[in-house]
């Protein structure tokens, strides 16, 4: 098993969340991990990136190569393009379709979308609306990701642990909101298939 | 054994704590910062068993870890690249004093400058010192490298530098535990001159330091961290440092065919060096930073054997590398079909909504239509930002503490009125020094020390400076009735640009503290409280 994936969005949109989340699933299975993260300047509501490399197999470059990315995670649908040259000609592109306008010149989300269309492994979705009626708008990032699962190679389950690690101390609601969110996007993203 | 999950910085602090380390100091710098946040909430700082805190800055944080070694207990401090800057007049000194207990200097470089000034090379610094350099390939080796850097520099009797760089510092992996060792004994310098660089005896120190050579050189050939592989088809030998090497072996998933020597250890092996430039035809060389070992194997004339590298074109000359780029140097064919769309447009980093620094900038900006762009320096931190739109307030950013001298040098020449902005943690950096040279001269500066109560930029770690800025300018010396903290909100924006005015036309020093808290400590702080309340 080898997944190469990347994560787009702005800064604090809960992308390290995401990572945090594949990376306690993909280790409690036993699997190799190199997970490499933006921290610093860029956090300041620029463009995040995060490249995750999940492998049965030791992990040699913390970085993804151009054109070798079998999924591109969007929290973000503008963000989710910046990052196509790292997609596989035959890789998925997993996308939010909310836009995050935090720059006077964000372009027409339309054309954004329209670009989204063109790709023929593509799956978007709103999740900021889905995680909404979930009950938190903050659960998007989980919504995503769940979207993306049907793609990891990992059983649902290793997600439930991962976020029972993680969110576990701050109690079970938010435990279950999450996995909630999670499977909100898994389901959502088997329309596509 | 235990495996867990690690930046490669916090790699370095769990390897440093098993290694016994006893005190850790730091001042905050990406990507350094995760070292010594990852040591202060471990529970054997916790528990008062480890020293650990942020100093004002880099050069008291090897200082006070010298003074750590001195009584025999081991020792690090951890700093980015520009850090070592500051940092220099001790790490220099260091390696002449030598050790008592073992000293660790880890600097965090940050090729492709994703958050700094410059992508200076750290290992020109321990070559320069003359001591030995680790650079850790991966997580895993980061862990293990510390107990025997702490040792190293007890049994050879000099401090020992840690180079990393930002993608190993901000990347995770797995990394297997070992054995935790306990801190040294308290104990004195055998040799109570140890420590004193008066020339004479500074002279002997450094010959002892110059005799040691061969055997930190002889380290690097044995440690086993340097590795040679062996390959059949000796056409190439590749040379790689650090990380390079996962790029490298990234391109080659079936294996290697011509022999790589993998350097994480210096001086250079000599010897390993010697075999593959005797075994292979062309040599190729690897470096995540400046061309260091390259340079050195070229020499001054070039006239060996055929070197491809960062000198003549095959890689970059500058930034950071990456699989893609080593790929084209073996110019091997990238399948890269998806183009960024024309639509993409650029997002980059700006300040927060509700910061500060934006209520302080919206005033000065007014003040300064009068007399035209040019005249503010500003410094390191979230409040360089204001370079870019929207609010193109400042024109300078140079190195900690600049802004004060900048602004201090350009007076003194006529330019006047000429503005210093600095933030709270900057100004206990580097700052109150360029003060005092301003005040002595009573030139015709304003300074305006943005206090948020914080060290923003790198995550919010506490600020030197909290507390004590209007002390510190009054002890300086500037005048009780030309320092001035105002409150940067929109509320009272009309008499912050009143009082920014007034000042602009003293024609001596006037500080100007625009203080409050960061909006991002801010929402941490309330969210720690309800939660703590439920």
């Amino acid at each position: 098993m080898k997944k190469d994936i990347v994560l787009g969005g702005v800064g604090g949109q809960g992308i390290l969340t995401i990572a945090a989340t594949i990376g306690t699933a993909a280790v409690g299975r036993g699997l190799f991990l190199k997970q490499s993260e933006v921290h610093g300047m860029s956090q300041r509501g620029g463009d995040v990136m995060s490249n995750l490399r999940l492998s049965s197999n030791e992990i040699y470059s913390d970085l993804i190569p151009k054109g070798k990315a079998d999924i591109i995670i969007g929290v973000e649908p503008m963000e989710a393009l910046r990052h196509l040259p790292m997609l596989k000609p035959e890789g998925w592109l997993i996308t939010n379709v909310k836009p995050f306008v935090n720059i006077p010149n964000y372009p027409n989300i339309d054309v954004i979308l329209a670009e989204i269309e063109k790709l023929n492994h593509h799956v978007s979705l709103d999740a900021d609306q889905i995680a909404k009626d979930l009950g938190s708008v903050k659960a998007a990032n989980m919504v995503m990701l769940g979207a993306a699962i049907p793609f990891i190679d990992l059983d649902f389950a290793a997600f439930e642990e991962a976020l029972q690690i993680i969110f576990g101390r701050k109690g079970q609601e938010l435990v279950q909101l999450n996995v909630a969110a999670l499977r909100a996007g898994m389901n959502e993203a088997q329309k596509f298939l | 054994m235990q495996k867990i999950v690690l930046l490669g910085d916090e790699a370095i602090a769990q390897g440093a704590l098993d290694a016994g380390v006893s005190a850790v100091y730091a001042y905050p710098g990406t990507p350094s910062t995760e070292i010594t946040e990852f040591v202060l909430r471990s529970k054997e700082h916790k528990s008062g068993a480890v020293v650990a805190t942020w100093t004002a800055n880099e050069k008291t944080s090897v200082e006070a870890a010298i003074g750590v070694s001195y009584v025999g207990k081991r020792a690090m401090a951890c700093m980015k690249h520009v850090g070592m800057n500051v940092a220099a007049d001790a790490f220099m000194n260091a390696p002449i004093t030598g050790v008592n207990g073992g000293l660790v200097i880890v600097s965090a470089d940050d090729p492709g400058m994703h958050s700094s000034q410059n992508e200076q090379d750290s290992r020109y610094y321990g070559k320069f010192a003359q001591i030995p350099i680790l650079e850790p390939v991966n997580q895993q080796q980061a862990y293990d490298m510390m107990p025997y850097a702490f040792e190293m520099s007890e049994r050879l009797n000099v401090p020992v530098l840690i180079r990393i760089t930002t993608r190993l510092a901000h990347s995770r992996a797995g990394v297997v535990m070992g054995e935790k060792r306990a801190q040294n004994p308290l104990s004195l310098p055998k040799n109570p001159r140890q420590f004193v660089l008066l020339p004479s005896i500074a002279r002997q120190q450094y010959h002892m330091l110059l005799e040691n050579m061969p055997l930190i050189e002889s380290e690097s050939e044995k440690s086993g961290f340097n590795t040679y592989f062996d390959g059949a088809n000796k056409k190439l030998g590749i040379l790689t440092t650090g990380i390079a090497f996962n790029y490298l072996m990234e391109n080659f998933d079936d294996g290697i065919e011509y022999p790589v020597l993998r350097i994480a250890q210096y001086p250079v092996p000599r010897k390993m060096i010697q075999r593959l430039y005797d075994e292979c035809e062309t040599i190729m060389v690897i470096e995540e930073g400046y061309p260091i070992i390259e340079e050195g194997l070229r020499g001054i004339l070039d006239n060996g054997k055929k070197i491809l590298g960062r000198l003549d074109g095959t890689l970059p000359r500058e930034g950071e590398l990456n699989p893609t780029i080593i790929a084209k140097a073996f110019s091997f064919e990238l399948q890269v079909e998806n183009t960024i769309p024309q639509v993409v447009t650029p997002r980059p980093p700006a300040l927060c909504a509700g910061c500060p620094h934006t209520d302080s900038y919206n005033a000065l900006n007014i003040v300064m239509e009068e007399f035209g762009k040019g005249r503010v320096f500003a410094d390191i931190g979230c409040y360089t930002l204001a370079a870019l739109q929207p609010l193109e307030a400042i024109n300078t950013c140079v190195d900690m503490g600049a802004s004060i001298t900048m602004a201090k040098g350009a007076a003194d020449v006529g330019l006047v009125p000429a503005v210093a902005v600095i933030g709270d943690s900057t100004f206990t950096h580097s700052g109150i020094t360029g003060l005092l040279d301003a005040i002595n001269c009573k030139s015709p500066i304003t300074v305006m020390i943005l206090d948020n109560g914080t060290t923003g930029m790198t995550g919010g770690q506490q600020s030197q400076a909290t507390g004590k800025i209007e002390d510190i300018c009054l002890g300086l010396g500037v005048e009780k009735e030309h320092i001035h903290v105002l409150n940067p909100i929109r509320k009272y924006h009309d008499e912050n640009v009143a009082i920014m005015k007034q000042e602009l036309k003293y024609k001596g020093v006037s500080v100007i503290i625009p203080r409050r808290e960061c909006i991002i400590t801010l929402g941490a702080r309330i969210r720690s409280t309800q939660s703590e309340k439920v």
